[in-house]
């Protein structure tokens, strides 16, 4: 049905971004079609497979189950962000190296969660990697390959903290 | 077995060149995008003003459309048409369908007279949004006649029970037997028969993107150009083309990126004729792309539902002479696909065993359910389950252990015609058998088991499991089944085209082989990397639609990779040959004194005098003046390669021929615990040992393994599509159907053995499926070993907490 729209404001990826969009519009929609932001994607529509995964203030979050009027104000960090056009994430480069991903599908889900969870715990076990990634799905790698490539990311990212610092 | 006119097999090929870059576990040229987020699905290409079409499902199992009133849909915002069932048989002729008889179970692209499972869809809606066009569904008035459902397999072969099809005049769609050798000998002459009655209940591939299709259709010239994620079997793509009703030549149907099939995909044509008919109806382009549910109920790619009857005839020292197989396959409302699930499971029936005789009653029963098509295995990963179980069942029986009547059984001497009149290439079970038993510390876990359970009451099981693992069909598979088939097709054939540019750089063109999750890139990447001694990231790929291009296959039958590592070679050929003649003429000296060495021709013994394929590329597209009359300008080369290795069946069907020769083997060794107080089962060490022959990158076919494994866990533990007694779907979500997690998947370790097929390009086979194969049968095999002590053996998959604790209970009660 026909309806008013809202006007939101948020970061995105570090871009200061406003829009009018309808109040019932789902943020993986907007990012995609309103903002081109592919890489966030489609996978259950219902908030379990975690393709849609996209950072909301930090935090990860379902971005299928989410409307966009609920990232006013908001920072919304995307794939995208990661890399620009520029040198891959260790968390991307790490995924190549490991071949911690197949279709690909819901590797942009799983780097972001990734993310958060080097965030929060840069030296995590490789138990805690698999418990932290059990809430997005991936039906080709069985998830080996994530794993080694999130704990050699993390080790990586590490070394570069302790280099810069 | 007939073997008087048994057709000869193609040459035996010499592996003993040195390899540079097929057996390395380089990085995947396609990952990049990927991992950037711009993978190019098919959902990432929808364009502004494109309409945006959506399914209306039936709530019914069974049910006859009386009618139904569009006009408030129509008269909805946004909307531009609204197609009911009845309207879309006008404009569309009957899905394509390789099914037994498809005038008698005629499969529409939307239902028109009656739905026939909870899901399928009556009417579409095109709208300016996905939002729109959902609330015009709203809008729709169906009326529908309630009918009586048929659920269960038994009672649709029953008399008097409803029927699906009325035109079929039964539920029944195929049946037959089979026997291949002397049944009736090996059974009389057994010292013991083993019987056993094993239910698989239905599961499917369910990745993580649905189906979907862009159809933009241009009145100017009357052609129809479709995107879609699951181009496959581009040589039959004319069918969907009078599915359409518009002349072959004028569709073209493009591949693009899929986010994973594991079979799923596989032709899977319905959203691309229901995107086609919308785009034609309102002239504009129109995306169909499937919802969750749309797939889950909808996407006519249930897995194998098979209820078996066995019977095993066996000798006392462990000898498997013959076995029985009467099986009733649940295909669900239609039956697209035929009995080529079947005939999947006959190519590799006896496993890797010396099994004399084969007995094969099948029954295709129809239900009202989504129908089934393909996931990984394609009904032999069902058969290694059943085989296994048996092959358990029958050492149990004898007092053996699961090592010992395996070893007594294997095959050792190749190629080895099994009784249906498949051949298995070449292969070392022993081998494979040795390496798996240290990789699972066998021995270790088995006084492991012995210590948890004396000392802590614990259950734990060790499933051990030898199964194959059958690549690249043929397509007589599809029809040996029928005595006078309607299409005995010969070939299923695979192209690349490679072309050479003026600066030598090369592209490779593929022609159906779709991204699916496998690497199709990186395989072809390699493969030319290997014959022109290039880095295989300098090769570039691209592909091309249905309409302007060679015959192709696609994925499926893990054929991918052994069908281009030949298409390749083909086409490689091809330029070499005429890059050697361009060659000799501009180092004036003949063809057959010049030979191949790091990415040029030189002269034999004088390394100092060549011309690179740069050289020679830019001669060739610039200079032809300077070349003989004869020789064109340019440097580019298709090779169609048809199925390297088939043979046709016996007019008696007592010898199908050879139909999928180069067979991959594996063991798989789990050790689980099994919680008798819940029923949940965990993992407690895996070890999973493949060979498919040379490997192009371990790495990746690693990931084929791993992945293949969880997908298994899931059939062997979690997933199942459940419909109840009235056949109201029960999973329709993934809070219902249950896909593994990185918490249920344990580490894998992983073995391979590489015995190089002896008829293929660098002896690869085939090794797509994976762990799907057989980690079922593992898993269940070491669920059965944890509980012997309790007299329990569970028979049905997937075991569920509920069902284990059933088993258990009834033990209890009958003790």
């Amino acid at each position: 049905m026909a309806s008013t729209t809202r006007t939101i404001s948020l970061t995105v990826n570090g871009r200061p971004q406003t829009a009018e969009v309808e109040p019932r519009k789902l943020l993986v929609d907007f990012l995609r079609e309103d903002l081109g932001l592919v890489g966030a994607h489609i996978g259950c529509e219902h908030g379990v497979c975690g393709t849609c995964t996209v950072l909301l203030n930090g935090a990860s979050i379902r971005s299928c189950i989410t409307f966009a009027v609920q990232a006013d104000g908001a920072e919304v960090s995307t794939v995208e962000g990661l890399a620009g056009s520029g040198e891959l994430h260790p968390l991307q480069d790490e995924f190549s190296a490991k071949q911690g991903l197949q279709c690909g599908y819901c590797t942009p889900g799983m780097l972001m969660r990734a993310c958060e969870i080097l965030a929060q715990n840069p030296d995590p076990a490789p138990a805690e990697v698999r418990s932290a990634i059990a809430s997005n799905l991936c039906r080709c790698t069985g998830y080996q390959f994530i794993t080694e490539a999130v704990l050699d990311a993390a080790a990586r990212m590490r070394r570069a903290k302790e280099t810069a610092s | 077995m007939t073997t008087a006119n048994r057709a000869a097999a193609p040459p035996v090929r010499d592996h003993s060149a040195k390899r540079r870059w097929v057996g390395r576990s380089i990085r995947r040229v396609e990952d990049p995008k990927f991992l950037r987020g711009q993978g190019g699905y098919i959902a990432d290409r929808i364009t502004p003003g494109t309409l945006h079409a959506a399914v209306l499902r039936s709530p019914h199992p069974h049910a006859r459309i009386l009618g139904i009133e569009t006009s408030q849909a129509l008269a909805a915002p946004g909307v531009h048409t609204v197609i009911t069932g009845k309207e879309a048989a006008e404009l569309c002729d009957p899905m394509p369908d390789f099914g037994p008889d498809p005038s008698k179970h005629t499969w529409r692209c939307l239902a028109a007279e009656k739905v026939r499972y909870v899901g399928e869809g009556v009417a579409v809606v095109v709208a300016d949004s996905r939002y729109l066009a959902e609330d015009a569904l709203e809008l729709i008035d169906v009326s529908y006649e309630p009918l009586p459902a048929v659920v269960d397999p038994e009672r649709a072969l029953a008399s008097g029970a409803p029927l699906v099809h009325e035109a079929l005049e039964s539920n029944c769609a195929y049946e037959r037997t089979f026997d291949f050798g002397d049944v009736e000998r090996d059974f009389a002459e057994a010292d013991l028969i083993v019987r056993d009655r094993l239910r698989w209940h239905r599961s499917g591939g369910q990745p993580l993107e649905t189906v979907g299709a862009i159809a933009d259709y241009d009145p100017g010239t009357g052609s129809l150009t479709i995107d879609t994620n699951s181009l496959s079997f581009t040589s039959y793509l004319f069918m969907v083309a009078s599915t359409l009703k518009v002349p072959v030549n004028k569709l073209d149907i493009r591949p693009v990126p899929a986010g994973g099939s594991f079979g799923s995909k596989l032709f899977a044509t319905k959203p691309a004729v229901i995107a086609g008919m919308c785009s034609r109806a309102t002239g504009r382009k129109v995306t169909y792309l499937e919802d969750r549910i749309d797939n889950i109920s909808n996407c006519d790619h249930h897995g194998s539902d098979r209820i078996y009857e066995v019977e095993l005839a066996v000798m006392r020292d462990g000898t498997i002479r013959g076995i029985k197989i009467d099986t009733i396959d649940d295909y669900g409302a239609y039956i697209q696909f035929g009995m080529g699930h079947h005939g999947n499971a006959l190519a590799q029936a006896v496993g890797p065993y010396t099994i004399g005789s084969v007995r094969y009653h099948v029954r295709a029963a129809l239900t009202n359910k989504n129908q089934q098509g393909a996931y990984r295995g394609f009904g032999s990963e069902v058969n290694n389950w059943m085989l296994e179980q048996m092959v358990d069942k029958a050492a149990g029986e004898l007092g053996l252990d699961p090592v010992t009547i395996r070893r007594t059984n294997f095959i050792r001497k190749f190629p080895h015609f099994i009784p249906t009149g498949n051949v298995y290439d070449s292969g070392n079970y022993d081998e494979v058998l040795d390496q798996a038993l240290v990789l699972a510390d066998y021995d270790h876990w088995r006084a492991e088991q012995k210590r948890l359970r004396e000392q802590e009451g614990r259950y734990i099981g060790i499933g051990l499991i030898t199964a194959q693992e059958r690549s690249v069909f043929s397509a007589t598979e599809f029809w040996f089944w029928f005595d006078q088939p309607g299409a005995p097709v010969t070939s299923t054939p695979e192209s690349v085209t490679l072309k050479v540019d003026a600066t030598g750089g090369i592209t490779a063109i593929l022609y159906s082989c779709a991204f699916w999750g496998n690497s199709p890139e990186t395989m072809v990447a390699q493969f030319v990397a290997e014959e022109f001694d290039c880095d295989p990231y300098d090769v570039a790929i691209a592909y091309q639609g249905s309409r302007d291009g060679l015959p192709a296959t696609g994925p499926g039958g893990s054929r991918t990779t052994v069908m281009l590592a030949g298409a390749v070679e083909g086409a490689a050929g091809k330029i070499k040959e005429k890059a050697r003649r361009a060659a000799a003429h501009l180092l004036e000296i003949d063809p057959g004194d010049l030979e191949w060495a790091d990415g040029g021709y030189q002269v034999k013994g004088d390394p100092e005098q060549r011309k690179s394929l740069a050289e020679i590329a830019i001669a060739l597209h610039l200079f032809k003046h300077s070349f003989p009359a004869e020789m064109e300008s340019g440097l580019d080369a298709s090779k169609v390669f048809d199925h390297p290795y088939t043979t046709m069946p016996s007019a008696d069907r007592k010898d199908l021929g050879v139909f999928y020769p180069f067979m991959g083997h594996a063991c798989h060794i789990p050790v689980v615990e099994v919680d008798i107080e819940t029923g949940a089962v965990t993992f407690l060490h895996y070890a999973a040992v493949h060979d498919c022959g040379t490997l192009v990158n371990p790495r990746s076919l690693a990931g084929h393994i791993v992945g293949g494994t969880a997908q298994g866990i899931g059939t062997a533990l979690y997933e199942e599509y459940v419909y109840d007694d009235d056949g109201q779907l029960l999973s329709s979500s993934y809070l219902d159907y249950l896909i593994p997690t990185a918490v249920e998947v344990p580490e894998l370790a992983i073995g391979h053995v590489e015995t190089p097929s002896p008829y293929t390009p660098h002896g690869v086979k085939g090794g797509g499926e994976g762990g799907r194969m057989m980690a079922p049968a593992a898993i269940n095999a070491a669920v059965n070993d944890a509980l012997l002590p309790l007299g329990v053996r569970l028979t049905e998959l997937p075991m569920t907490p509920e069902r284990i604790l059933s088993a258990l209970r009834e033990a209890e009660k009958t003790g």
